[in-house]
């Protein structure tokens, strides 16, 4: 039976890193997610995890060394956040086409300038269309949870693909939350060891990372969107088979008082805490009913779930936590609009960017956001809530 | 598409795992078409100092031995950057534009 034990999010990460049995860890130190990389060292230093610890000199070297250890078919971990993200950018677009499978946990945390470590979720938007699987967690729990999903996800032989597991800066990665920290035995049940599709051997050799010229570049690209398209069947399968053995079922989209809603809030990450608490207060105070819908699973995008999701909702807010510079809407705004534009139903769509940096999302902008999106002011913009101008 | 391009080398689906190729496969691949430029080589002139063979990015410069004493360049897959002429100490290559 897991134990439910007291420890920071980034710890608790760690540990899933350690319980999966992870080979390589080759990462590099940047705030909020430097205590996973730190805690991992010193499992690796300590003996307790018997895996190769690379302290590489860049985000960009961190990312190139887990291409190379999992095409060498080793299970690969790696942490980052905000400028080591961007500065592991061009290896992020290498690895799902490669085909291997690593695990990167990011720290989201707000893009420079102005230089800020608190979070938003810039980092990750910014490499949105890099082919990897992307999975948000809300809490510590699932941080934990997600980490060991990712591994035996990406692995999977039909998948084969690198896989983010996106976690708020601080909001979650500093906190020490009650979590329930699996046993070995039901981890090795759930995650067997790694066994490569595709491995570099030098008794069969092959070359990887090869030039594409025009004659093969397009069918490239799109044997890599098919293969992360398909892979929602398995994120599905693997989060059934993760509730078989510790009784937490997932699912790619979750809702929250959705049934008879007029109106629904679309999100992801931690602020869905927040959120569900406003929605509870909002329905004591007013007639007008609303309701949560939250992505665990951003990509591959989980168009048919957040269809359904999204029922038969007269208004639908979505939220941003990233500014696209230049665009009317944010990334998730963009996804949500041009789903529904097609879809006969066709709700209003607002959308609205907030906790930027690090600022506070409390109850009173889901108030306001509820409020906006049922009313008939027209939006021109994807509206930057609580900019003072 | 069902009917393939004449521009297109494979179908999605034929495409090896992690897009990989097996070892010495490149030499299907003939890069002179790259070149605009040709080295052409005058044998009254050529030492048989071997410059070329060694300098040649490619490598391939063929060695075509002691009794005739030159070196024969493969077009299948010289690209026409002109290195083996620049460093020739006797002149005796000139790059000559390739005509279409
Ligand atoms: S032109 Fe360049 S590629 Fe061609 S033979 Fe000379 S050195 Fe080699
Ligand atoms: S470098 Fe010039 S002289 Fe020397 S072997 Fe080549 S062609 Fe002959």
């Amino acid at each position: 039976m897991s134990k439910r034990i007291g420890i920071e999010v980034s710890l608790a990460v760690s540990e899933a890193v350690k319980l999966a049995n992870t080979d390589v860890v080759a990462a590099y130190p940047i705030t909020p997610q430097t205590h996973i990389v730190e805690h991992l060292s010193e499992l690796v230093a300590d003996g307790s995890l018997d895996a190769a610890y690379i302290p590489v000199e860049s985000e960009h070297s961190a990312m190139s060394s887990c291409i190379g250890s999992s095409a060498a078919g080793a299970r690969t971990f790696t942490a980052t956040s905000s400028q080591g993200l961007a500065l592991m950018n061009e290896m992020l677009f290498i690895a799902p086409v490669l085909r291997t499978p690593i695990v990167l946990a990011i720290a989201n945390r707000a893009l420079s300038a102005p230089i800020n470590i608190w979070n938003d979720h810039s980092d990750i938007m910014s490499v949105r269309d890099a082919g990897w699987i992307c999975l948000f967690a809300e809490n510590g729990q699932e941080a934990t949870d997600l980490t060991l999903l990712a591994f035996r996800i990406g692995e999977d032989p039909a998948v084969s693909l690198p896989v983010s597991v996106n976690i708020d800066g601080f909001t979650l990665s500093h906190f020490i939350e009650p979590i329930l920290l699996p046993e070995q035995a039901e981890v090795d049940k759930f995650l067997p060891p790694y066994k490569p599709s595709l491995q570099l051997d030098i008794k069969k050799p092959i070359s990887i990372g090869l030039l594409g010229g025009p004659e093969c570049y397009t069918e490239s690209r799109k044997a890599a969107d098919n293969i992360l398209e398909s892979s929602k069947v398995v994120v599905k399968k693997a989060f059934d088979e993760f509730a078989a053995v510790f009784g937490r079922q997932y699912h790619v989209v979750e809702s929250y008082r959705t049934e008879d809603a007029d109106t629904i809030v679309v999100l992801m990450g931690s602020i869905a805490e927040t959120a569900m608490t406003a929605v509870d207060e909002y329905r004591q105070q007013s007639e007008h009913k609303v309701g949560l819908v939250r992505l665990r699973l951003w990509r591959p995008f989980p168009a048919a779930e957040l269809l359904e999701s999204l029922g038969k909702a007269k208004n639908v807010a979505v939220i941003d936590r990233h500014m696209v510079l230049g665009s009317p809407s944010g990334p998730l705004g963009l996804e949500i609009k041009s789903l529904l534009y097609s879809s006969p139903l066709r709700p209003k769509v607002t959308n609205f960017q907030l906790g930027l940096g690090g600022r506070d999302v409390t109850r009173d902008d889901f108030k306001y956001i509820f409020d906006r999106a049922a009313s008939d002011e027209a939006q021109a913009r994807c509206e930057l809530v609580g900019v003072y101008e | 598409m069902k009917k393939p391009r004449a521009d297109v080398l494979q179908k999605v689906s034929d495409l090896p795992l992690g897009f990989t190729a097996q070892p010495g496969s490149t030499v299907a691949f003939k890069t002179g078409d790259w070149r605009s430029v040709r080295p052409i080589l005058d044998r009254e002139k050529c030492i048989y100092c071997g410059f070329c063979y060694y300098y040649c990015p490619e490598g391939i410069y063929q060695d075509m031995g002691k009794d005739e004493k030159w070196y024969k360049a493969d077009l299948d897959y010289c690209k026409g950057c002109g290195i083996c002429a620049q460093e020739c100490p006797k002149k005796a290559i000139t790059m000559t534009l390739e005509e279409v």
